[in-house]
């Protein structure tokens, strides 16, 4: 575990200081510090409900921020100019809960997209990417003909990593990734986050309720409540972590399945 | 980003600047035009050294270069490639191993009206089984009158009826005047002004009244009703209905027709007045014919069996928008392609058929003398 764990003065991809975000007279986010270190998987966990989606959506800029300060390789989002906010979305790529494949194209076309958008290359070129991430996600070449409504949901979830991961971003956000897939499947994506880490050199931050996947693939785990990140650390940490919340989460019955005698 | 020059009588290949996605498109066209000008060297080193950063897209490339020149027969040699970046290699050259799959095939032009002679008769088949569906569905509901959906009806009769009104009341009230207008400078010619009226009002209340709130109805809830269904069916919505033993013709199409043929006769109605209204002020503005003598001439050249005419018509029209519509929403796939094109398919359908329906009425009324 200690081997994985980055340094502490590793470099901060993601920072987000005094972050408070709400809709109407609801708080969601209230005065939320995080920070994601280069290299690292970052798991996030919190409430159903408390804003774990709110505060991916509001470092993508998806969502309006009240106060605080987001910034994502050290630049301030709300700060860039149109030109600067598109390199910067070329940096990181987003896994959505449901995939999110553009259902009138197939999948091959669906990875080809942001590389037809942004980089100019030969359509040979293209094909060689779309077919080189296919192979890396696990799928067989034949998918990449396929549309979306025809494959399965854990295919889905693979071709959609594929397109995420087409312009080689530096961070990956994952939203619940293994969620809806069996515990086999859950396993081998997990696995295939962790290879792919290794290969690209990605941060990964993965929004995640699957206790596997805390335990097998992350180095660092964020808890999240009340608005607030209320601890941040390895497995241990959270164990030892006296909120009432974590408590329960980390020493319920399924986590005591998971982490067995050190629950 | 590469630079190729002779050594020793064999080749070499030195990389530098970041292989990355950013620049791939250049170093393509310089990795082609390499492999275009040595086809076949005696020996190839590729010297990584100067490559200060890669990604999937440089290692891509790299692996071009390396089978093409393989396939001639040449193994080159890939030296200072730094090590952090030897795992992404190697993963890469596993990849793209497997022969691509075939394309999707696009249909030829006789393929397609083949195909599309089969859908018309399908379509036809699959109408006629949703009429079944839902006239039994109505006859079950006749029977037991407390499964009858009552409040999601008038919430539709809501939608549909009432909230149609203003565009309705607006659009027959300027075709109204248009026909007035234009009706009065051909009569004019004649010194028979004053049968614009007659024009106005038998047209009305026969054929244009009807006909133009059921076009209007089929564009603007027919549609509506398809797109609804097919979200419906987009999220798995219908099938929960019938596993939780509800007949989705039951919870949902009834309801739905039935407030269209509460709603459409009346929006005819509203709709035929306006249209007269609007022939009113236009002749009167335009003619000269003051409403007085407007209303008088109205009285004596039009009699109930025209209004009734134009009333008899509208609830049919309703059930077959309704049905069009609802079928084709239930008929949506997963895709937000599916659902566009459904709902396209219902507009035209019913539009269609809406004007296939007057013809025959048409030919009907004539027979009975009406």
């Amino acid at each position: 575990m200690d081997a994985r764990t980055p340094a502490r003065h590793a470099e901060a991809v993601i920072e987000v200081r005094d972050l408070v975000v709400g809709f109407g007279d609801r708080v969601i986010l209230n005065g939320l510090n995080l920070d994601v270190y280069r290299g690292e998987i970052l798991g996030f966990v919190g409430t159903s409900g408390g804003g774990k989606s709110v505060l991916t959506r509001t470092i993508l800029g998806l969502v309006r921020k009240r106060s605080g300060s987001v910034k994502v390789f050290g630049q301030e989002l709300g700060t860039l100019n149109e030109k600067e906010r598109s390199l910067m979305e070329r940096r990181w790529g987003v896994l959505f809960q449901q995939g999110a494949l553009f259902s009138s194209l197939t999948v091959k076309q669906n990875i080809q997209f942001p590389l037809r958008e942004y980089l100019h290359m030969s359509q040979a070129m293209m094909d060689d990417v779309a077919f080189a991430k296919i192979a890396m996600v696990g799928l067989k070449s034949d998918v990449a003909e396929k549309m979306p409504s025809e494959l399965s949901g854990g295919m889905i979830k693979r071709a959609a990593l594929a397109r995420s991961l087409a312009l080689d971003p530096e961070i990956l956000f994952l939203d619940e990734p293994t969620s809806g897939l069996d515990p086999i499947g859950a396993g081998d994506f997990d696995e295939l986050i962790r290879t792919l880490q290794q290969t690209l050199g990605l941060t990964v931050f993965m929004v995640t309720h699957d206790l596997d996947s805390l335990h097998t693939v992350c180095d660092r785990i964020a808890a999240l409540a009340d608005g607030k990140v209320i601890a941040e650390g390895t497995i241990a940490t959270m164990m030892a972590a006296k909120h009432p919340w974590l408590q329960a989460y980390f020493h319920g019955s399924r986590a005591r399945a998971v982490f067995g005698a050190q629950g | 980003m590469i630079s190729v020059r002779s050594q020793d009588g064999g080749l070499v290949v030195a990389g530098r600047g970041a292989w990355t996605a950013h620049f791939a498109g250049a170093l393509e066209q310089e990795v082609d035009a390499a492999l275009a000008a040595h086809a076949r060297p005696a020996t190839v080193e590729i010297d990584l050294a100067g490559v200060e950063r890669m990604d999937t897209f440089g290692a891509l490339l790299l692996e071009r270069l390396r089978r093409t020149w393989q396939t001639s027969g040449v193994v080159p040699r890939v030296t200072g490639l730094a090590p952090k970046y030897a795992e992404l290699v190697e993963e890469i050259s596993r990849t793209g191993q497997e022969p691509p799959p075939p394309k999707r095939r696009t249909e030829e032009l006789l393929e397609r009206i083949g195909h599309t002679m089969v859908d018309v008769g399908k379509d036809a088949m699959a109408l006629l089984n949703f009429v079944g569906a839902t006239v039994a569905a109505t006859w079950r509901m006749i029977l037991r009158p407390k499964s009858f959906r009552f409040t999601s009806m008038v919430n539709q009769l809501d939608q549909v009826g009432f909230r149609a009104v203003p565009i309705i009341m607006l659009i027959t009230f300027l075709i109204g005047a248009i026909l007035a207008q234009q009706g009065l400078f051909y009569f004019r010619r004649f010194g028979a002004e004053i049968y614009v009226v007659d024009l106005v009002g038998v047209l009305v209340l026969r054929e244009l009244g009807v006909l133009i709130v059921a076009i209007m109805i089929a564009g603007r809830s027919g549609s509506a009703y398809t797109a609804e269904l097919g979200a419906m069916c987009m999220q798995e919505e219908v099938d929960a209905l019938s596993v939780m033993g509800f007949d989705p013709v039951e919870v949902l199409v009834v309801p739905r027709i039935l407030a269209l043929i509460i709603a459409l006769p009346l929006l005819t109605f509203i709709g035929s007045m306006s249209a007269i209204f609007g022939g009113l002020l236009a002749a009167w503005s335009y003619g000269g014919i003051t409403p007085d003598v407007f209303i008088e001439r109205l009285k004596y050249a039009i009699d109930l069996d025209q209004f009734e005419v134009g009333m008899y018509k509208a609830p049919f029209m309703a059930f077959v928008i309704g049905i069009v519509a609802c079928l084709e929403g239930l008929r949506v796939g997963g895709s937000a392609e599916s659902l566009g094109r459904h709902t396209t398919a219902a507009v035209v359908k019913a539009i269609f058929l809406v004007i296939v329906m007057d013809g025959l009425f048409a030919m009907f009324f004539a027979s009975i003398d009406l």
